[in-house]
């Protein structure tokens, strides 16, 4: 019975493993997180574990383009992002109102079942893969899942983008875990895009407040004036 | 397997029980006071309370019924039982194959309910309200419970908790996600069953937030004092749960008289410690509003749950 305790798991692997799982616990608080600010915390430590993973598995498999984009990681999603998220919020003078349209104990509930449904649907997958780390392809799955969830059940518009881009860190971690990253290229552009469009939601945000009077996007739902 | 030595050794268990729980409850009442900056109660506290109270004579209440005067005994009962179960001292006890950690939840429960009925059993405003209160707890509390043990037992085979705790045991060194969830939520679950800060107030005199406390505020006398003693008890014995599951380390096998010499320092050393980020959680945290307590509770339920996915994903053998 202490026989499948002898997992013939390598340590770094194992850190691997350790840090998917707090991935998929900041998921999670992002998802029962109230505060904008606090969001933008988890997001950034969201990164920084993002940054860890990549610099574990590039250490562990020798894989040099790995180090460039741990680096990348870190630069962008631990300090630049949340430094623009800061600020803005502090320009919009918006702290506090997180508005979600279900309450949050279902929310957590309906995202259990996606985790469930993205460890099944990334079982077949990861067995396919070769990767050391082909295990947590269902976390970085369950993560863009509990992402996207994240961004449908708020109704604010800095919320939103915050899910946006803990999706975006959701498919970074599974392009590691499943192939050992993409090609530097592609990450870079990816990067790029992702600071680019970042700069622009937040000149959308304040274009929207100054039209609505607020950043309640399900006012856009509305097509004519009444 | 020598039965007569592990029989004694059981024996053992239940004495240090009955008499290191009001010690741990005094311990932590203790660290209270001085993370308060207030001068402390001594250690000894708790035993010449329990003593006043078995002194006094028992006011009953004219219309209270027997299962009023039965309960404090069957509670009493219940909490004995759970802490000879859990394994302290050693993982050999004749009372382990007993009950397994299912049967430990179901024990809890039927403490739980006993104490409900007794709460509501006289009428009063209070009891049905500390009874309601408790019931609503206790169902969000028990899943989450039980999934950290699911947890534990899919990592070990077996519900058994003996079983459990000799191959946390024995392993080798390994980083377990799993375990580490399971371990917050249980903190979390313990810190709602034995009515601590962020869910009840174990020292509060304001009625209309009590929980645990509105329900036996028709108690006195002996009855009082066993009720607290189990309290003490229950206390004793989640302390000992998860030390048991998340600490396995210094719990011996055999049943010689070199293990207890191990055996016993370690489990004062873990249960001091233990005591001390009880009462330090308790200095930090402020109580939650009631209708709070669900999505604490929740919280718990989903960390368990993600510790059991996650040990399915990540460290099932392949």
């Amino acid at each position: 019975m202490s026989d499948n305790l002898h997992l013939a798991i390598p340590l770094y692997a194992q850190v691997i493993n350790l840090l998917a799982a707090i991935l998929l616990l900041l998921s999670f608080a992002m998802l029962a997180q109230r505060r904008i600010l606090s969001l933008i915390n988890l997001f950034m430590a969201q990164g920084m574990v993002l940054f860890a993973s990549t610099a574990v598995v590039a250490a562990a498999t020798d894989q040099h383009h790995l180090y460039w984009s741990a680096l990348i990681t870190l630069v962008l999603k631990v300090f630049l992002l949340p430094w623009i998220l800061h600020r803005l919020i502090r320009r919009l003078n918006v702290k506090w109102d997180v508005e979600t349209l279900i309450n949050i104990p279902t929310t957590m509930m309906i995202g259990l079942v996606l985790v469930i449904f993205s460890f099944n649907l990334a079982l077949p997958i990861s067995e396919l893969a070769g990767t050391i780390t082909r295990s947590t392809l269902g976390i970085a799955m369950a993560a863009v899942m509990l992402a996207f969830l994240m961004m449908i059940t708020r109704s604010k518009a800095v919320p939103q983008v915050i899910g946006f881009l803990a999706m975006e860190n959701g498919l970074f971690f599974a392009a590691t875990s499943a192939t050992y990253g993409m090609p530097m290229v592609v990450e870079l552009g990816i990067a790029l895009d992702v600071l680019v469009g970042m700069v622009i939601l937040g000149v959308f945000f304040f274009q929207i407040r100054e039209q609505f009077d607020s950043l309640d996007i399900r006012h856009m739902e509305k097509l004519k004036d009444d | 397997m020598s039965t007569a030595s592990s029989v004694l050794l059981q024996f053992l268990e239940l004495i240090t029980a009955l008499i290191a729980a009001p010690l741990l409850t005094g311990w932590v009442n203790q660290c209270r006071a001085w993370l308060g900056n207030r001068s402390a109660p001594p250690l000894t506290q708790f035993y010449r309370q329990l003593a006043k109270l078995f002194e006094k004579e028992v006011v009953l209440a004219g219309n209270a019924s027997s299962l009023f005067r039965a309960a404090p005994y069957i509670i009493f009962a219940c909490m004995v039982l759970a802490s000879t179960i859990v394994p302290t001292l050693s993982t050999d006890l004749p009372f382990g194959p007993a009950a397994d950690a299912i049967a430990l939840v179901g024990i809890f429960a039927l403490a739980r309910v006993f104490t409900a009925l007794a709460g509501m059993d006289i009428g009063t405003a209070f009891g049905t309200l500390g009874a309601r209160r408790e019931m609503l707890i206790g169902f969000l509390a028990e899943p989450a419970l039980l999934m950290v043990f699911f947890t534990t037992s899919l990592i070990s085979q077996s519900t058994s908790l003996s079983t459990i705790v000799e191959t946390l045991g024995q392993r080798e060194f390994a980083i377990y996600p799993s375990l580490a969830f399971a371990g917050v939520a249980f903190t979390m679950v313990s810190l709602a069953e034995n009515a601590r800060i962020p869910v009840d107030n174990p020292t509060t005199h304001l009625e209309l937030t009590m929980i645990h406390e509105a329900m036996i505020l028709e108690y006195s006398g002996r009855h009082l004092a066993l009720i607290e003693w189990a309290a003490a008890l229950k206390l004793y014995a989640y302390s000992c749960l998860g030390l048991a599951l998340f600490f396995p380390w210094g719990i011996p096998e055999g049943t010689g008289i070199f293990n207890l010499l191990v055996a016993l320092p370690s489990l004062a050393f873990k249960l001091a410690i233990g005591g001390f980020l009880l009462a330090a959680i308790e200095t930090v945290s402020a109580k939650l509003r009631i209708f709070r307590a669900p999505e604490f509770l929740g919280t718990a339920f989903i960390l368990s749950v993600l510790a059991m996915l996650v040990h399915l994903l990540l460290e099932a053998p392949k």
